[in-house]
């Protein structure tokens, strides 16, 4: 396997789709390929991250806001 | 992250199709509850989309108030969540078009990049480099990077990975194929990674 076919797979390893097989060949070239183990491990720490934090928080004044404005609305009917 | 199973081919139907019969008897507590149970993921989507603190405030409530009035329209073989968050995509491009006097949001644009191509900065992380960084700092960075991404990248990336929608949902979602759902994300994660190494390469990022 090459760089350039382990990467057009990465999301079945990562996202876990990948059959048997496939995972297996993803592995033994994971195995021999520091470049790609770093492309690996860095793209899932990214979606880790993203999927960890928080960058667009609603502040609690504006969701008390937001959410009688939605509620009194939605009681006159929309 | 929501956590809603899948309601087709199970027995137990899931806890929001019961507060939607809820609300269509007339219970309107029963909609606050899915209120503030979605709220935030959708303000986050919003924000994602429009990347305008007001037009997302205004998304979300447009959303939820459209939601209510189409209850009737809900069919309980898909999931609430993933209809209210249909909703909330249809609502952020229509007022992103708007922002932009009529020009189409390129969310169906294929960009032409380098699909398949060897990632060119190879560097390795510091161990846990978001450590680094202190809260505030950190989310400008992730709102700064995720930003750069062109708009049919960065909502695919969004609804996936953030938001835990399945492929198909996200295919459905934004009315795109999911071999375009498959290699949006991909090239997504990529450059994310890619445009995240400069602040967390093992070097630079230690010490900050």
């Amino acid at each position: 396997m090459t760089c350039k076919e382990f990467l057009a797979l990465l999301d079945d390893l990562i996202d876990n789709t990948a059959t048997a097989d496939m995972r297996s060949e993803l592995q033994t070239h994971l195995g021999r390929c520091g470049h790609c183990e770093v492309v690996f491990n860095t793209t899932r720490k990214t979606i880790e991250i993203y999927r960890s934090h928080e960058i667009y928080d609603l502040p609690t004044g504006l969701r008390e806001r937001l959410h009688d404005a939605i509620m009194a609305r939605c009681k006159k009917g929309c | 992250m929501p956590t809603i199973q899948s309601i087709a081919g199970q027995l137990e139907p899931h806890p929001d199709v019961a507060l939607v019969e809820r609300v269509r008897g007339g219970d309107d507590a029963a909609y606050d509850t899915l209120v503030r149970k979605y709220e935030r993921q959708l303000f986050r989507i919003a924000q994602h989309i429009t990347q305008n603190r007001e037009d997302a405030e205004d998304v979300m409530q447009d959303a939820f108030l459209k939601a209510y009035e189409k209850l009737d329209q809900f069919q309980g073989n898909s999931k609430f969540y993933t209809w209210l968050v249909r909703i909330a995509v249809n609502e952020s491009l229509m007022r992103l078009r708007k922002r932009r006097t009529g020009k189409m949001v390129p969310i169906d644009e294929d960009i032409e990049t380098d699909e398949g191509s060897v990632p060119r900065d190879l560097a390795d992380w510091a161990p846990n480099p978001e450590q680094n960084y202190n809260q505030a700092e950190l989310a400008e960075i992730l709102r700064k990077t995720i930003q750069g991404l062109p708009p049919g990248f960065r909502i695919v990336f969004v609804l996936r990975d953030v938001e835990g929608l399945s492929t198909e949902e996200t295919a459905e979602t934004l009315g795109l194929s999911i071999p375009a759902v498959k290699s949006r994300l991909l090239r997504a994660r990529l450059q994310l990674r890619e445009r995240l190494s400069r602040y967390f390469h093992k070097e630079k990022g230690v010490g900050k």
